[in-house]
């Protein structure tokens, strides 16, 4: 079915004549896609910075797509790529994402020897590579990690209210009341994906992280007992949430703990760089953070990538680009800025703040793990369709109807295989 | 006088914008319902070749009958009510302001312009804006804390509150049944003007279809094992609120032209015939404003079909309780990757609208022929 990448390019081409698109066709120029603008534009600029001190001749054309966690860029990425324009690398968060939707389309390259010349086999966790890898390669070099399991909340709220942060769901579900009969809110909640991501620390504390491994290997059916515990656990605990929380963002659920109106949030870890840079917390003192219950001693990683598609215009400046992501240097300039830690063992802690200090300590202690709602462990249709499946669940609260539909998806999306 | 070499300047002007028509617009059309009947999505759906397969209508099918697409039948379900409620909202608010406006009125040029321009807005802007008054925590629901009321807790997009249920099940047959009345009421009404053999012709198979729906099974035919509830979303208020705000100035300036093209004479006749300004306007200015009403029904009818800005920046891409098909179409399509099913929901949206349209420029065309 050649015609139809043929004819999307001519579509892609008419738009980039209305939309003047910088096409980075020459030789000198990187065009380097990605979503992140606002908050965490300048920590890809000091990025950008660092690369064109080292190679100054090379142009770079900072091309952004705003928009959500991506979807507007990954939509544009996709007629690109289909209209054989290509930028010369794309933002891309690592794992299934990336392998099960441009690998398996066999449109990137294999960055084994990159991992060898640099090096990065000694200085990334091997656990890390595992995820970023399929059998015929390494396909993207992460810049930086976030934690997904991670439980906030305001030490002197709770101490005002009688309450310790709990260890297990169980003890959550017996402190959860006593909140509730004060009139606070046990556990903020904001809009739909952000419960996928309370979903996520709930299967892992239920399943335990080789049972959440071998979910995603297709070992463990999603209509097993466990499974089904998973979502069920979920439905007691959505008891003890905010009734608005489809209109939340994740910034108003965090400032629901932070104005004192809800006792905990479990959110990812740029809910620290959120309160420390925005509004201005100490971090350990003025807000807390510990594993999502029963989660702890495990690591529930997810990290951005950039990696090196086939038919990259500029190869040579797309590989020192690599290179400089994935250099010490390059990912202590870049992570303290965004509010994410360096995936290298070796990086230079006095340059994080309190909260990157002691996510960096967990990273290298840590059994670590991917992170759906984030893109590492499922492919772009499973997570697409597993939204329904959530949807399937908030509407009917009935955990068996949602593993089967889950387990239909994970068959249709090639869960496992 | 035409001549050839007439006939041929006019075929070269017009070419250019034919074949990009022709190119962009069927030409497209047609590959979005051939990509619709295949499987393309699985697997390596963004490779250079991906392996797709003619599948023939197995798209359509699961869209209507799948566990999975519940979502899509749910959003269909919003969209007919959605374009219902708002279209209904538009033309009562329209004629009720072009009917104050119509008046001899002081700053009359002001009040135009001030009902006329949300139509100046984008709907992403409408959207934004919206979005913002109705958090249930701040804006609308805040508003009778100012006369000393209790505040709101309605969550304006986002409830999960249902009425007007049914059970989807029953679809099929209620489809099937209505149009069978349709077409035995349309027969009896050719008989009672005396066009037997017409008459015949629309009575006969409208009676066939409405008893077999009576007798039969009809809920066996919508190829679903369980019975699944379908209704209207509260949470779809607030898009229509949002979506009228915009578009009711507009269908204003329809009927504030509707109204001004009425000639004085008719007015004043029955004026002299000591008609009541109540009954001029029943009886006079309403009937004569039914072509304006048809046309706005149209245009409006077509954006709410069509509607995806709006709701996509009210309240994103995930909140299932407001999707309507378009966001579940670019979704499927470009975040899911399956193109094929993208695509089918992207015929049955065009089917829709085309539906909507195809009779009102055949009327008017009919129309201009007569004239």
């Amino acid at each position: 079915m050649r015609r139809h990448g043929w004819r999307l390019g001519l579509l892609v081409l008419v738009m980039s004549f209305v939309f003047a698109a910088s096409a980075a066709a020459q030789s000198g120029q990187l065009e380097i896609f990605s979503w992140w603008a606002g908050d965490e534009g300048p920590a890809l600029e000091a990025l950008i910075e660092r690369y064109e001190s080292l190679y100054p001749d090379v142009d770079v054309i900072n091309a952004t797509v705003t928009g959500g966690s991506g979807v507007n860029a990954k939509a544009v990425l996709k007629t690109r790529m289909l209209g054989g324009d290509p930028p010369a690398t794309f933002q891309v968060h690592a794992g299934q994402e990336l392998i099960g939707t441009w690998v398996l389309a066999e449109r990137m390259e294999d960055l084994t020897f990159l991992y060898e010349q640099e090096g990065w086999f000694d200085v990334l966790p091997e656990e890390l590579i595992k995820l970023l890898s399929t059998e015929d390669g390494i396909w993207s070099v992460p810049v930086n990690i976030h934690r997904s399991n991670v439980m906030y909340y305001i030490p002197e709220n709770l101490e005002k209210w009688g309450v310790d942060v709990p260890k297990t769901w169980d003890e959550f579900l017996t402190i959860a009341p006593k909140l509730q009969a004060q009139g606070i809110v046990p556990l903020s909640l904001g809009e739909n994906w952000t419960v996928i991501h309370l979903w996520e620390s709930v299967a892992l504390a239920v399943l335990g992280p080789d049972g959440w491994e071998s979910l995603w290997a297709g070992e463990l059916s999603w209509t097993s007992p466990e499974v089904v515990e998973t979502w069920e656990l979920l439905g007691r605990i959505l008891e003890y949430t905010n009734s608005d929380a489809p209109s939340l963002t994740w910034q108003q659920a965090t400032d629901m703990i932070v104005d004192g109106e809800a006792a905990f949030n479990i959110m990812g870890d740029w809910a620290s760089g959120y309160m420390s840079t925005t509004l201005g917390l100490e971090a350990g003192t003025g807000f807390g953070w510990a594993p999502s219950p029963g989660t702890e001693g495990i690591f529930m990683m997810l990290a951005d990538s950039f990696g090196l598609p086939k038919g990259s215009p500029n190869r040579e400046a797309t590989l020192a680009w690599l290179r400089t992501v994935g250099s010490r240097e390059g990912q202590d300039i870049f992570n303290p800025l965004k509010g994410s830690i360096s995936p290298r063992l070796d990086s230079d802690l006095s340059l994080y703040d309190t909260y990157g200090r002691s996510a960096a300590r967990d990273w290298q202690n840590s059994r670590i793990v991917g992170s759906l709602q984030h893109g590492v462990v499922a492919n772009e249709r499973f997570m697409n369709d597993f939204a329904t499946v959530m949807e399937i669940f908030l509407s009917s609260r009935n955990a068996v109807a949602a593993s089967n539909a889950a387990q239909a998806v994970a068959a249709q999306a090639g869960i496992g295989f | 006088m035409r001549t050839g070499k007439d006939r041929l300047l006019a075929g070269l002007m017009l070419a250019p914008s034919l074949i990009l028509l022709a190119i962009f617009v069927y030409g497209f059309i047609g590959q979005t319902i051939s990509v619709s009947l295949t499987d393309w999505g699985q697997g390596a759906s963004l490779a250079v070749r991906p392996e797709v397969h003619f599948v023939g209508l197995e798209n359509y099918r699961q869209l209507f009958t799948g566990i999975l697409d519940i979502r899509f039948r749910q959003d269909l379900v919003n969209m007919v009510f959605f374009t219902l409620f708002f279209v209904v909202l538009c033309l009562g608010v329209g004629l009720l302001l072009a009917s104050l406006l119509d008046r001899p009125l002081k700053g009359e040029g002001f009040f135009r312009t001030v009902f006329l321009f949300p139509m100046a807005l984008s709907f992403v802007v409408t959207g934004t804006i919206w979005r913002w008054m109705l958090q249930p925590r701040g804006g609308v629901n805040v508003l009778p804390t100012l006369v000393g009321l209790p505040r709101l807790e309605f969550l304006w997009t986002t409830s999960r509150d249902q009425v007007l249920q049914f059970n989807w099940q029953w679809v099929p047959g209620a489809l099937l049944l209505t149009a069978g009345l349709v077409l035995f009421l349309l027969g009896i009404r050719a008989w009672r003007r005396g066009e037997r053999r017409r008459a015949g012709l629309l009575a006969f198979p409208g009676a066939v279809v409405s008893l077999i729906v009576v007798l039969g099974n009809p809920g066996g035919w919508s190829g679903l094992p369980f019975a699944e509830p379908h209704g209207f979303n509260l949470a779809m208020i607030g898009i229509v609120l949002a979506a009228a705000w915009q578009m009711s100035g507009y269908t204003m300036a329809l009927y504030l032209a509707g109204l001004r093209a009425i000639p004085g004479e008719l007015k004043e006749a029955a004026e002299v015939d000591g008609a009541t300004p109540l009954q001029v306007y029943r009886y006079v200015q309403l009937p004569l404003l039914k072509p304006i009403t048809l046309s706005a029904v149209v245009i409006l009818g077509h954006i709410a079909l069509k509607i995806f800005d709006l709701i996509f920046a009210m309240t994103g891409p995930d909140n299932a309780v407001t999707s309507v098909p378009a966001i579940l179409m670019y979704l499927t399509t470009f975040r899911g990757n399956q193109f094929a099913k993208g695509a089918s929901i992207a015929t049955l949206l065009l089917l829709l609208v085309s539906g909507l349209i195809i009779p009102y420029i055949v009327s008017s065309l009919r129309k201009g022929e007569e004239d």
